[in-house]
């Protein structure tokens, strides 16, 4: 697809960065592959994929444990990379970056860890409305194990926090505030930095679901001042099955272990076993070492196009889309919050949503359609399911403009 | 005169519905025809249509309801997206009226045949394959029922 016609503000060179994603020169279903799927994963650089290969041609060694060649330099490859996932997050410390299977890995070793500490009986913990099940299930499981309460911030019609109701779920029970940066369902981008002020302000630590902002915002914890902050490394454009924890010291410091076992440890002995430091402490087993690495690739990959450029493009593509999806008769935006990334779910009348993905799929077009793991959304917006578009930098208002007309088309088949 | 009322074998409501499909040469027709199939049928009795009869997918819900009459099992079934109730319509023509162990020997093999395989791929995608499932468990309670 070329895209030298079309007019962009943003200052970006699409056609030498899709150059740069193998997958997009693909066709499915016969018809050149769009993929607006983004929000589920992302495609990978050439950079990423040729890492992962070469880690298995050149590279592989355990980590963090011989004394020969191979592992000493796989080690180091995979501490770089450790401080490349810091530098990007302005991490205070490398040992505050926590490998991951991924963001709902991330939340469940919080929720469990921390949980073990410090919830006990009747107190609160704090999420939204629009949270995915991921930051839900593992604060839901833990208020049922210990007796703690589950307090939800709501969201107006426009798919926004109400946030004079969640200053006042704020109280002396609160224990913590699990909420996501930006909503994969609705796009809205909260605003974390007063969620994050308003909590502290009671001495509350936030955990935020960054799985969604990453790849489309630049991220500075000590800005922002979270305590934890989790995303997955493959909707970064870097491989599935790696993850990030990033969380303050002194909370890393005090939380016990998660899981245990090689690797995690000082010292063991039947009667006593010391625990590591961080961030072994919290990396049991051989990790994903390759996904570990290729992630840091995916980083560098995406700070050469640069997040600011990647962030005001993907507007652009965003007012692009919302325009034409907007003047279908029938069709109805879930989400439209002032402030939000680059994602679109709606809903047409009288029409499942999962017809109309199957007839987009069929003309080679990727959405996703379903309850986007967001299922009490979908029952605040009295929807089973919505179709959702995300777009990444590599997409094009001329894959829109085919979508468009595949809508219409599914649309016309379907009424 | 005794009226025989000749039911069809499987594998020849199978072939039949192969050169049904046969004369589309394209993806649309084919879906069209699966769009009118769905809505054609009016499936089931809507007092089945409870929360346990849904045989719940990811995306699209299925209700199944299944009857043993005359040693015969006969499903009726709706589904809440267009394209799976045609494709839950082709189901029901192949497999309801059948006995038991006829239903549980189906290979139901048509539906690569008719080039629709992808709606029964081993995904969350919808709740047809929980369907299949739920018909040949039916089959096989209702077996091992007129066996005892």
């Amino acid at each position: 697809m070329t895209a030298s016609k079309t007019i962009y503000k943003t200052s970006i060179d699409i056609e030498k960065i899709r150059a740069d994603f193998p997958i997009l020169s693909r066709k499915v279903n016969g018809k050149p592959l769009i993929y607006f799927d983004n929000g589920a994963t992302s495609q990978k650089p050439l950079s990423v994929i040729d890492s992962l290969e070469n880690y298995y041609k050149d590279q592989n060694a355990n980590i963090h444990r011989g004394v020969h060649t191979l592992s000493q330099e796989v080690t180091l490859k995979y501490e770089n990379a450790r401080s490349t996932i810091q530098n990007h997050l302005n991490a205070k410390h490398a040992h505050e970056i926590i490998f991951s299977k991924g963001t709902t890995d991330s939340i469940n070793l919080v929720a469990s860890s921390f949980g073990k500490k410090y919830i006990s009986e009747g107190d609160e913990i704090i999420v939204s409305a629009m949270e995915h099940h991921s930051n839900i299930l593992p604060w839901q499981q833990l208020c049922e194990e210990k007796g703690a309460i589950l307090k939800v911030i709501p969201i107006n019609d426009a798919g926004e926090l109400i946030i004079s109701d969640y200053k006042r779920l704020l109280n002396a029970k609160t224990k913590i505030v699990a909420i996501t940066h930006i909503s994969n369902t609705l796009g809205t981008i909260n605003p974390i930095e007063e969620i994050i002020a308003l909590a502290h302000a009671k001495n509350i630590p936030v955990l935020v679901d960054g799985a969604q902002a990453v790849p489309h915002t630049a991220v500075d914890v000590q800005a922002l001042d979270c305590d934890f902050y989790c995303f997955s490394g493959h909707k970064l454009f870097g491989p599935t099955g790696v993850g990030i924890l990033y969380g303050k010291e002194k909370w890393l410091n005090e939380m016990p272990p998660y899981q245990v076992g090689g690797g995690t440890i000082k010292t063991v002995s039947f009667e006593k076993t010391e625990y590591a430091d961080l961030p072994l402490k919290f990396e049991a087993g051989t990790p994903h070492i390759e996904g570990g690495i290729g992630l840091a690739v995916a980083i560098d990959y995406i700070n050469t196009i640069g997040l600011d450029t990647i962030a005001e493009y993907e507007h652009e593509l965003l007012l692009y889309a919302t325009d034409a999806i907007q003047k279908i008769e029938g069709l109805k935006i879930i989400g439209t919050a002032k402030n939000k990334a680059s994602v679109i779910s709606f809903a047409v009348k009288g029409l499942h949503p999962f017809d109309i993905g199957t007839i987009l799929d069929q003309l080679g077009i990727a959405v996703r359609t379903g309850h986007h793991c967001t299922q009490p959304l979908m029952a605040f917006y009295c929807v089973p399911g919505t179709i959702r578009v995300s777009f990444a930098f590599y997409n094009t208002k001329d894959e829109i403009d085919i979508f468009i007309k595949g809508l219409q088309k599914a649309i016309s088949m379907l009424k | 005169m005794v009226l025989v009322v000749k039911t069809m074998r499987i594998e020849d409501i199978e072939k039949e519905i192969i050169e049904e499909f046969e004369i589309f040469d394209d993806w649309m027709g084919k879906y069209e025809y699966l769009i009118d199939l769905g809505r054609s049928l009016p499936l089931i009795n809507d007092k089945y249509k409870t929360e346990d009869k849904i045989i719940k997918g990811c995306q699209s819900q299925v209700w199944m309801h299944s009857e043993l009459i005359d040693g015969k099992v006969v499903y009726t079934a709706d589904s809440d997206a267009i394209i799976t109730k045609g494709m839950v319509a082709l189901m029901i023509r192949v497999l309801s009226n059948h006995t038991p162990d006829e239903i549980i020997n189906a290979k139901l093999d048509f539906v690569e045949k008719i080039g629709l395989t992808k709606h029964l791929s081993p995904t969350r995608s919808n709740g047809l394959v929980s369907m299949i499932k739920q018909m040949k468990l039916d089959a096989i309670a209702y077996s091992s029922k007129l066996k005892s």
